[in-house]
């Protein structure tokens, strides 16, 4: 059963096609990376498949539900979660806030209840709080709780939007380059949060140059290039490909292996 | 101190009760009572145009408009048509929640500049239909209005109106902290941060946008009936495009994002023109430098700014 289906899938940005004709399903379990070299449309893709593009052309199914040219926040009802590669922080609140405001689906929004500040609603904000600690600590950041966002260090910034996303409690999560601009503990690190969001039960998308790190954690393995499909496979044989050998080393590489 | 005291809330609001009841051991006769009773007006108008501002990032050219609307809507329906103030006052505020969220729905679409410019033409549209519309409005002669009454109680004098608007400023504050420390109000928080992210942890950014501008025309509209109560007599002017850039430089100079700077924004500038009445038809050039310096010298406004110099790292 895939939870994440996409059909035919284009976008054009004035005559230059990032996305073309893609065709894939995501399964519902598992990590699910999509790679490529630079301007292969990943970063689009992960656009479209949020809703913050909407396609030139092509269907997009989240658990059988169309959602093809729905705004973002209809995605994210739906179950979808993202990170940004670069990142969209709320800087002007605190780490807390930012997880806080993740809950937002799941939390009682009335204006009166708000504005009145009513027992339920005060009640309410409690559990928000202590959920957004718990994510908080889950992504490793508990000492920053009360810390203004925009005096976090860049790593801690990159597991503050993970946690945030998975305030909303996404069924599907599609990280932006999360290791991108980390050294290798931290790497280290977002590879072990990985692997505990799998265990969690939560779909993974990937979006990754570090190919260490992809190969490591990946159940299955979309190969983009000038935003076409590559090829498609388990991480092993994706790696044994030569087209995908030959898109990211060049043809001579090819003709030495 | 306890820690409860220290919370914007209930420390805030403490300080504030304070303020109010204790201002008049210094206030010497009904001209500085006036003077009080206009701030508290003001304010009020500031915290809400402060929502839409300062924490939801979305600028208002145009909320003069919203206040005349609520001053002349209050007028008209007691003046010409004999309906009970309170009655009136709810009506007119009603009325100007309707056309805000019928002309938000739109216009908040719009970002930046485009924002800007689209408020301000809603702005200017209202003055004009007030100025000219006369036969109801008196036009731009102005028209009188009859007092508040209160459960058979007219409202008059400096003095009442005082302790009436200080409760109701009080309501104001304590209606805005409490929404901006809601799921509500974070979300507002957010667009203002980036209204990408925002968007996709779920939160619909036009109708985030269109409640909090509703919101706050509502705040204005008020405001602007017991205004019109108040004062007895109201002119076109109190809606027109230069009434509406000082609201905002009140709130920018009070600093965005705080509830309590919005108070402080209404009572300097409200104050300031009265002590420098010299000036008579340059009073809007102290606006202006008032603007203009706050942006190079203080760019988050007065209350922000005190507040990161005493209380250093205290951020919730």
């Amino acid at each position: 059963m895939s939870l994440l289906r996409v059909e035919a899938l284009s976008k054009e940005f004035g005559g230059v096609h990032a996305v073309q004709a893609l065709q894939f399903e995501i399964p519902a379990q598992g990590v699910y990376s999509i790679i490529g070299p630079n301007g292969a449309g990943k970063t689009t893709l992960l656009n479209l498949l949020t809703g913050v593009y909407r396609p030139s052309a092509g269907r997009i199914w989240f658990d059988d539900k169309e959602l093809t040219g729905r705004a973002p926040h209809h995605y994210a009802a739906a179950g979808v979660g993202r990170t940004f590669q670069n990142l969209q922080i709320f800087f002007n609140m605190s780490a807390l806030e930012n997880v806080m405001v993740g809950r937002y689906l799941h939390e009682r929004c009335g204006l009166v209840a708000a504005l009145l500040r009513f027992p339920s609603l005060a009640r309410a904000e409690r559990a928000c709080r202590a959920e957004a600690l718990q994510l908080l600590e889950f992504v490793g950041l508990a000492g920053y709780a009360r810390a203004a966002s925009d005096s976090m260090p860049y790593g801690a910034l990159k597991r503050l939007e993970i946690a945030r996303a998975l305030a909303a409690r996404p069924r599907l999560l599609l990280l932006d380059e999360p290791a991108a601009g980390l050294n290798p503990t931290e790497t280290q690190e977002i590879v072990r949060l990985i692997e505990r969001l799998a265990a969690r039960g939560i779909t993974t998308v990937l979006v990754e140059h570090n190919m260490k790190l992809v190969m490591g954690v990946s159940d299955h393995v979309l190969v983009l290039d000038y935003g076409r499909k590559l090829a498609e496979g388990s991480a092993e044989s994706v790696r044994r490909d030569p087209k995908v050998i030959e898109a990211y080393l060049g043809s001579e590489a090819q003709a030495h292996a | 101190m306890p820690a409860a005291l220290r919370t914007a809330r209930t420390g805030g609001m403490l300080a504030l009760a304070v303020v109010i009841a204790l201002l008049p051991l210094a206030l010497a006769n009904n001209y500085f009572y006036d003077v009080a009773v206009l701030v508290g007006l003001n304010a009020i108008v500031c915290i809400g145009l402060n929502l839409l501002i300062g924490y939801a990032g979305q600028i208002s050219l145009g909320h003069a408009g919203f206040f005349g609307l609520g001053a002349y809507g209050s007028a008209i329906l007691t003046a010409r048509y004999g309906w009970p103030p309170l009655a009136s006052l709810a009506a007119a505020t009603a009325g100007v929640a309707l056309l805000a969220w019928l002309v938000g729905r739109p216009i908040l679409r719009l970002r930046g500049h485009y924002l800007a410019m689209a408020t301000l033409g809603l702005g200017v549209i209202i003055a004009i239909v007030i100025s000219n519309e006369d036969q109801l409005t008196g036009g731009p002669d102005g028209m009188s209005v009859p007092p508040l009454a209160l459960f058979g109680h007219a409202l008059t004098g400096e003095k009442a109106w005082y302790w009436v608007v200080g409760a109701l400023l009080l309501l104001a504050v304590w209606l805005a902290l409490n929404l901006v420390e809601s799921p509500g109000g974070r979300a507002l928080r957010a667009l203002h941060g980036s209204e990408t992210a925002a968007e996709v942890v779920g939160i619909d950014s036009v109708r985030q946008k269109v409640m909090v501008f509703v919101l706050s025309a509502v705040f204005a509209a008020f405001a602007g009936g017991l205004t019109a109560y108040y004062s007895g007599f109201i002119t076109p002017g109190r809606a027109n495009f230069l009434h509406s850039i000082e609201l905002v430089t009140m709130v920018v100079f009070g600093g965005l994002a705080s509830t309590f700077g919005a108070v402080v924004g209404a009572a300097v500038l409200t104050t300031l023109p009265q002590l420098l009445a010299v000036l008579k038809d340059y009073e809007m050039v102290v606006f202006g430098a008032v603007m203009m310096l706050t942006m190079i010298f203080m760019p988050k406004g007065f209350v922000p700014t005190l507040t990161a110099r005493f209380a250093p790292g205290e951020r919730k």
